[in-house]
C-alpha cells in the first residue's frame, strides 16, 4: 500500500496518445478533455460555434456571387487607394492584415509571459495587442466611410452586383464587432494582470471566483480566432 | 499494464516531446503552455511572408486557376500556423483537437451543396431573366 501511494505522489498515470488516446479520453466516463480546464474548453467550443456563424456568412456570400448574372465588382479596384498619384490595389486591406497579424504575435508572447508570472510584460503586450486591434477597427471605419461616400449601399453600388454591398457590410461588420469586443476583453484582462489579481488570487467582481493566468491564454484564443477569421475574409472576399 | 505504458511512451507524438523539453527547460516551471519566444517570432515572420505572397497574387493580377489555388494555399497555410502554434492546438491532446477541428471540415459538405444550388439558380436566371435585365 505504501508503495502504491508513493508512486501516485511521484507522477500522475500517463494517458495514452494517438487514436487510442482519443478513445480512452472520450470513453473514460469522466471529462473528455483531460488536461484542459473548463474555461479553455468552453472558449474552444464557443469559437467552434463562431466558426459556423462566419462559415454561414461566407457561404451566403459565395452563393450570391456564384448565382448572380450581373458582374461582381472587382475588389482589387474597389479597395484601391491613391497614394502619391499612384493607384495601389488593396493596399489598405494589406496593411490591415499585417496589423492584425502583428497583434496576434504580441498576444502569443503575452500568453508566454503570463505563465512566467511577469505582470508588467504581460499587461504591456496585451495593451499593445489592444492598440493594434483598435487601429484595425479605425482603418475599417475609414474603409467603410470611403465606400459609403462612393455610393455603396446594402441594396446596390455603382459597379455591379447589388449583393456586393450587403455581403461586404455583413461580413466585415461582424468581424469588426468581434475585434471591438476583443479589444475591450483585452483591456479588462490586462488591467487585472497589472493589478496583480492572479498573484494574490483576488476574487472577481462578478463571479466571486479566483482568477488564474490561464485567462490570458483564453483571451489569446479569442484574439487569434479573430485573426484567423480575417485570414479567410481576406482570401475569399478581398482577393478572390 | 507496464507493457502498455512502454508501448505508448514509444509512440508519443514528436510535438508532445517538444512540450516536455520546453517545460523542462523553462527557468520558472509552471503549468500550461510554455514554448520558447523564438518559436512565436518565427511563426510571426512566416505569417508576414505568406500574407505578402497572397497580396502579391493580387498585385501582379494573376488570374484563373493559378490565382485561386495560390490564394487557397496561402490561406490554409496561414490558418494552420495560427491554429497550431498561436492557439497551441499542436500541443493539445487529440481528443480536444479532433473535437474542435473536425466539425468545421464538415462545412465543406455545405459548400458543395451551395455550389450546386447556385449553379442551378444561375442557370435559371440565364434562361429566364438575363435577357430582359
Amino acid at each position: 500500500m505504501a508503495e502504491t501511494a508513493l508512486i501516485n505522489n511521484v507522477e500522475p498515470p500517463a494517458r495514452p496518445a494517438g487514436w487510442r488516446g482519443i478513445a480512452a479520453d472520450w470513453s473514460s466516463d469522466q471529462r473528455a478533455f483531460k488536461n484542459v480546464s473548463w474555461g479553455k474548453a468552453m472558449m474552444w467550443i464557443f469559437l467552434l460555434s463562431d466558426t459556423f456563424i462566419f462559415s454561414c456568412f461566407l457561404l451566403s456570400y459565395m452563393t450570391a456571387r456564384m448565382s448572380t448574372t450581373v458582374p461582381w465588382p472587382n475588389p482589387s479596384e474597389v479597395f484601391a487607394l491613391t497614394i502619391g498619384e499612384k493607384k495601389i490595389p488593396l493596399i489598405l486591406i494589406a496593411i490591415m492584415t499585417f496589423i492584425l497579424i502583428s497583434s496576434s504575435g504580441t498576444m502569443a508572447m503575452a500568453v508566454n509571459f503570463g505563465y512566467r508570472r511577469d505582470r508588467v510584460k504581460t499587461a504591456a503586450l496585451m495593451l499593445a495587442t489592444a492598440a493594434f486591434g483598435a487601429t484595425f477597427v479605425g482603418m475599417q471605419a475609414f474603409e467603410w466611410t470611403k465606400l459609403i461616400v462612393e455610393g455603396v449601399r446594402p441594396w446596390g453600388n455603382p459597379w455591379g452586383a447589388a449583393q456586393f454591398g450587403s455581403s461586404f457590410f455583413m461580413i466585415t461588420g461582424f468581424h469588426g464587432t468581434h475585434v471591438t469586443i476583443g479589444v475591450i476583453f483585452l483591456i479588462a484582462i490586462a488591467r487585472k494582470v497589472l493589478r496583480g489579481d492572479f498573484d494574490v488570487e483576488r476574487r472577481g467582481f462578478f463571479t466571486s471566483r479566483k482568477g488564474h493566468y490561464e485567462i490570458v491564454e483564453i483571451t489569446g484564443l479569442y484574439w487569434h480566432f479573430v485573426d484567423l477569421v480575417w485570414v479567410f475574409i481576406f482570401a475569399l472576399f478581398y482577393l478572390w | 499494464m507496464t507493457n502498455v505504458a512502454v508501448h505508448l511512451e514509444a509512440k508519443q507524438h514528436p510535438l508532445q516531446a517538444h512540450m516536455h523539453d520546453a517545460s523542462a527547460s523553462g527557468a520558472t516551471h509552471t503549468k500550461g503552455q510554455q514554448h520558447p519566444i523564438k518559436l512565436y517570432l518565427v511563426v510571426w515572420g512566416w505569417l508576414f511572408v505568406l500574407s505578402t505572397c497572397s497580396y502579391l497574387v493580387d498585385y501582379f493580377g494573376l488570374h484563373g486557376h493559378l490565382r485561386w489555388s495560390l490564394i487557397l494555399l496561402f490561406m490554409v497555410l496561414k490558418a494552420g500556423l495560427i491554429v497550431a502554434v498561436f492557439m497551441h492546438m499542436a500541443w493539445e491532446r487529440l481528443a480536444l483537437a479532433y473535437a474542435i477541428l473536425l466539425p468545421p471540415v464538415l462545412v465543406l459538405v455545405f459548400v458543395t451543396i451551395m455550389v450546386l444550388e447556385s449553379d442551378y439558380t444561375h442557370l435559371l436566371r440565364v434562361l429566364f431573366f438575363a435577357s430582359t435585365a
